[in-house]
């Protein structure tokens, strides 16, 4: 989220799309509730699915699943044609007056550049004229044609209201109500907040589905200001904090990247790492970029991380191909290149697409390691339980550990949630028989692996030899002590670069925010991005003091927000160009002709003069992108792809049918049904209920009393076609396998008209399985498409096709 | 007087006995008192309250639990009641139908007790010493990694890459956890290496 759950309470307008707060988010969903209950906010819903949050909306409208694009580029659209634009917004605070290098245009559904064989593009003319001065080229005027906001205008033109209603399915009427809707928060005292979350991440296009929210978003002014933002409501209690952790197979943590080949040493990585300004006098702020990731190297090397080793550059692995996905993890599983693998606390015979693929493919491995509080299907996918889990134990070799770990109840520490709050929890129970916290397990591991290589040395042991392991019982650290390297420390004495004479943080002390890391190796750091969560002042993580100044939501004494406990992100472009707030009754912060100031950290140097430097530091721009460069795989604009299965031709581009560089591997390409299939003629899409938690619940005795069994949903109007009777079974499959299910027959789907076609919706919740308290009982896993977003690989969950017909199964 | 009294000071103070004299003393007849007396004690009362926040989804809403025996003071501690925690500015002491339910996933019949092995071939689960299991799988670690590793890739250049064994790490783990995840996995050279972020 750039802003927070407590922000929403200031907003006038609530989008939910690509999202089910009410069922997935409840307590969250309350300061919507909060919001209509006390600002007359209104919410907005679009879902295929008449869901527990369209229930309470103003206005919902259905849409076909993978259709958002279109939507959004034609909300986008009628902004622009209906002069419903935030332009004083627009053209300081983002990149709209930046003239595009001729030659990047848009044709036949494809930017310039694209090699079908490599699918993937040349995006060298995806980028920015660069004057003589080395900066970007702008018209100010926004009157040449080759300026970004030229060029999106005419990219969005083809997203009439009628286009809209082709693609989604969702009536002109209704697409045109939201539309003059949203269009209404282009006023300065008007703002809207996006409230999504698997619904469009979960797509072959889902970095695009966000993006376009964001660019419209960015149109109406609503970015940085309180009551607006991009909120991602996210899905596990942590997954925030991993990913910010750096936990993938490219990431080094704070939003670093691993090596790749490519980058063959130290000096070759921090080439193209400059980050100079495109513009003059900006900030940048990844211009510091090489302070924190010799930081970091000093993390975790120590003092065998030194400026002659390049900081141990070399003992980081480097990557030959863009990601390690879990998805290519399978596929290679699957062709038999992988030994080993480690699940902890992940479920992924339940999680991941192709659940076929998935069996076969750890039914490949020498041995798997499970480490999880509870008994989960992965470490039990050898085990024959009927035809939910059709296997033959004696014909799988692998070798499976299940290591009992303790659940929150019984371990300290601190999680992330989605509003960026790094809130601290505290043991209050003592773990099951012998089940151990992971960081135990994890020390344990790792003595033993660096015991061995002590002892028969091997293949290049160094980076486990040294790896910097400071703990007060080495085979058990604690959580403050890793608390307190995340934070990092001064190795040296760290001086003021402006005053040498002044002494910044005495060596040995925790550092008090990332502003004091050096690239010298003065300085250490696990994660820059929560420097100051745990420093010479004591555990920020664990404050819990309620004060909240005039009751902005911001909470700034409750727990510690990364970064440097700023609430919401790019908040100084919640005031205007001369510094004050667009809305005064919403200021957050302003500058009172020194320095900024107000209820939240400012997201900009204290002192740095509003007329000057530009809003968005991180960018080189000093502005935000309505055009994205080169920085996306699939294009600087989103465009209208359909799903990699799809019940219709693209109406958009009929040439190009679905997202051209999503990766595909050979042998699943076969396993997809065609466009328009008469042999899987549903759409079908994944969706969670809001009694459960993903696979967990179904071992909670209440939860598994209140949703039982696993079941699909289906509209009045497809049971009647299929003769399916309300709970009834029902055999539902796909090119990839079958479920399964009982038939819940409802009027909150109803079938759409998408460019003159019926298309009939099946809906199938993902809670169950064969462990646990619930019912036994199958998943949408079992058909769902291994294929994964173009940018960041996130499976295409939400659409997809099925056939269904109605069958005899003997009640159990 | 203030009679402003929350829930949960009014029931604490009922539960430990004192109902009917305190009531009395804020001007309660005897009826009442009487009443006060009949309720069954309190069952959070000698409990130590532990602050935490609901492991599902990412609205971390704060709970309170309750424990029969302070783990601070080393006794064993025994989880007896969770709810929302009212201080806490998010939910403010609400809880979803899975929140409210977490007490029975704390206890669940099917939280894991012993490290268990199964081996190639069987179709069971058998119990195996944690040092044992330990031991082992940091022997096939090892094993895998040398016969696998890539020290150098074929134009010479140093990559230190381990592919053959991945790690999909948790998603409701602390960041603290994450971070040494992170440090054992990477220094390791393993690159097949996510999260649950995307499903
Ligand atoms: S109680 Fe419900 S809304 Fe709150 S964190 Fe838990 S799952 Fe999310």
């Amino acid at each position: 989220m750039t802003n927070s759950w407590t922000d929403i309470r200031n907003t006038d307008l609530v989008v939910i799309m690509g999202g089910n707060a009410a069922e997935a988010h409840p307590c969250g969903f309350k300061w919507v509730t909060e919001a209509k209950a006390n600002r007359g906010a209104k919410l907005i819903v679009v879902d295929p699915r008449y869901t527990r949050s369209a229930a309470v909306s103003d206005v919902y409208a259905p849409i076909r699943q993978g259709a958002d694009i279109a939507f959004l580029l034609g909300v986008i659209r009628y902004c622009i044609e209906n002069d419903k634009v935030q332009w004083d917004y627009v053209k300081a605070f983002t990149n709209a007056a930046y003239i595009v290098k001729d030659g990047f245009a848009f044709e036949d559904g494809l930017f310039t550049g694209y090699d079908e064989k490599k699918r993937d593009y040349d995006k060298s003319t995806w980028d920015y004229v660069i004057g003589a001065d080395g900066y970007a080229v702008v018209d100010n005027s926004l009157e040449n044609p080759r300026c970004v906001w030229n060029l999106l205008k005419e990219h969005v033109s083809v997203y009439t209201p009628e286009m809209v209603e082709r693609v989604c399915g969702t009536p002109k009427a209704k697409f045109l109500k939201i539309a003059e809707m949203i269009a209404e928060c282009s006023s300065p005292t008007k703002t809207m907040t996006s409230m999504y979350a698997l619904g469009w991440t979960q797509h072959s296009k889902g970095s695009q589905n966000i993006r376009a929210m964001a660019m419209l978003q960015l149109i109406l002014g609503n970015i940085g200001v309180r009551g607006g933002g991009m909120n991602a409501l996210r899905g596990h209690s942590n997954i925030q904090g991993l990913t910010d952790v750096g936990l993938m197979s490219n990431l080094i943590p704070g939003y670093m990247n691993l090596p790749t080949e490519k980058e063959v040493d130290f000096d070759a990585y921090m080439k193209t790492r400059g980050f100079k300004p495109l513009r003059p006098g900006q900030t940048s702020y990844w211009q510091n970029y090489k302070k924190f990731f010799v930081s970091f190297l000093k993390s975790m090397y120590g003092a065998a991380a030194t400026p002659a080793n390049h900081f141990a550059y070399d003992w980081l692995p480097k990557l030959d191909v863009p990601f390690y996905d879990v998805l290519r993890a399978f596929e290679l599983m699957h062709q038999g290149k992988m030994t080993g693998y480690f699940c902890q606390g992940f479920n992924p015979l339940q999680s991941f697409p192709n659940r076929k693929k998935i069996s076969d493919s750890l039914s490949k491995l020498k041995f798997l390691v499970v480490m999880d509080p509870l008994d989960t299907e992965t470490a039990r996918f050898w085990e024959k339980h009927g035809d939910i889990n059709d296997v033959d134990p004696a014909k799988i070799a692998t070798e499976v550990y299940q290591l009992p770990s303790t659940c929150f109840a019984e371990d300290d520490g601190s999680l992330t949630n989605s509003g960026r709050w790094l809130q601290w929890h505290w043991a209050g129970g003592t773990a099951p028989a012998e089940a151990k916290r992971d960081t135990w397990i994890l020390a344990q591991l790792h003595l033993r692996l660096k015991q061995l290589y002590r002892e028969e040395g091997g293949a290049f042991a160094d980076p486990i030899l040294n790896l910097e392991w400071p703990y007060a019982d080495p085979g058990d650290p604690t959580a403050e002590e890793i608390a307190k390297e995340i934070n990092g420390k001064a190795l040296g004495v760290v001086k003021d670069p402006a005053d040498p004479t002044k002494v910044l943080v005495e060596a040995g002390k925790l550092v008090p925010s990332f502003a004091a890391l050096r690239d010298d190796g003065s300085t250490a750091c696990g994660c820059w991005i929560y420097s100051g969560c745990f420093n010479e002042n004591g555990n920020n993580m664990a404050r819990r003091d309620t004060t909240d100044p005039d009751n902005t939501g911001a909470y700034l004494k409750w727990a510690f927000a990364w970064p440097v406990n700023r609430r919401i992100l790019y908040n100084r472009a919640s005031a205007d160009i001369n510094g004050k707030a667009w809305d005064p009754s919403r200021k957050l912060i302003e500058w009172d002709g020194a320095k900024w100031s107000g209820y939240d950290v400012p997201d900009i140097a204290p002192t740095a003069k509003p007329n000057e430097v530009g809003p968005f530091i991180m960018n080189p721009e000093g502005v935000s992108r309505l055009f994205v460069r080169g920085m996306m795989r699939d294009g600087p604009f989103p465009a209208h792809y359909e799903p990699f299965e799809s019940p219709v031709i693209n109406p958009v581009s009929p040439r190009m049918q679905s997202n051209p560089v999503a990766r595909i591997f050979q042998d699943d390409l076969r396993q997809f049904a065609k466009a328009g299939s008469t042999e899987f003629p549903f759409a079908a899409t994944s969706y969670r209920l809001t009694e459960h938690f993903h696979y967990w619940t179904k071992h909670v005795r209440v939860n598994a009393v209140l949703q039982p069994e696993f079941f699909v949903e289906i509209s009045e109007e497809l049971a009647a076609l299929r003769k399916i009777k309300l709970g009834g079974w029902v055999r539902v499959w796909s090119k990839r396998g079958s479920v399964r299910a009982k038939a819940v027959v409802t009027k909150r789907i109803r079938p759409l008209i998408c460019d003159g076609k019926a298309v009939h919706i099946v809906g199938i919740p993902l809670h169950w399985g064969f462990t646990g308290v619930a019912k036994e009982g199958f998943g949408p896993n079992a058909l769902t498409p291994f294929v994964g977003d173009a940018n960041i690989e996130t499976p295409e969950y939400k659409a997809f096709l099925v056939n269904i017909e109605p069958i005899d199964w003997p009640e159990a | 007087m203030n009679m402003d009294l929350s829930r949960r000071q009014f029931l604490g103070t009922a539960g430990a006995g004192l109902a009917g004299g305190a009531l009395g003393a804020f001007g309660f007849g005897e009826i009442e008192a009487a009443f006060a007396d009949s309720i069954r004690p309190f069952k959070l009362v000698n409990t130590t309250e532990t602050r935490n926040t609901c492991p599902y989804c990412s609205v971390a809403c704060g709970v309170i639990m309750y424990s029969k025996g302070d783990l601070k003071k080393g006794e064993p501690a025994e989880i007896i009641h969770i709810e929302g925690d009212v201080d806490h500015p998010t939910n403010r002491g609400t809880l979803c139908p899975k929140g409210a339910a977490l007490l029975d996933f704390v206890k669940a019949e099917t939280r894991l007790r012993y490290p268990m092995v199964r081996r190639p071939g069987s179709d069971k689960f058998e119990r195996i010493s944690w040092e044992q299991a330990l031991d082992r799988i940091a022997r096939l670690m090892k094993d895998d990694r040398d016969a696998n590793f890539i020290a150098a890739n074929a134009d010479g250049v140093t990559v230190n890459r381990w592919t053959t064994t991945g790690f999909l790490a948790a998603s409701a783990t602390t960041n603290e956890t994450a971070f040494a995840t992170y440090k054992v996995v990477r220094s390791a050279g393993m690159v097949v290496f996510d999260n649950q972020a995307r499903v």
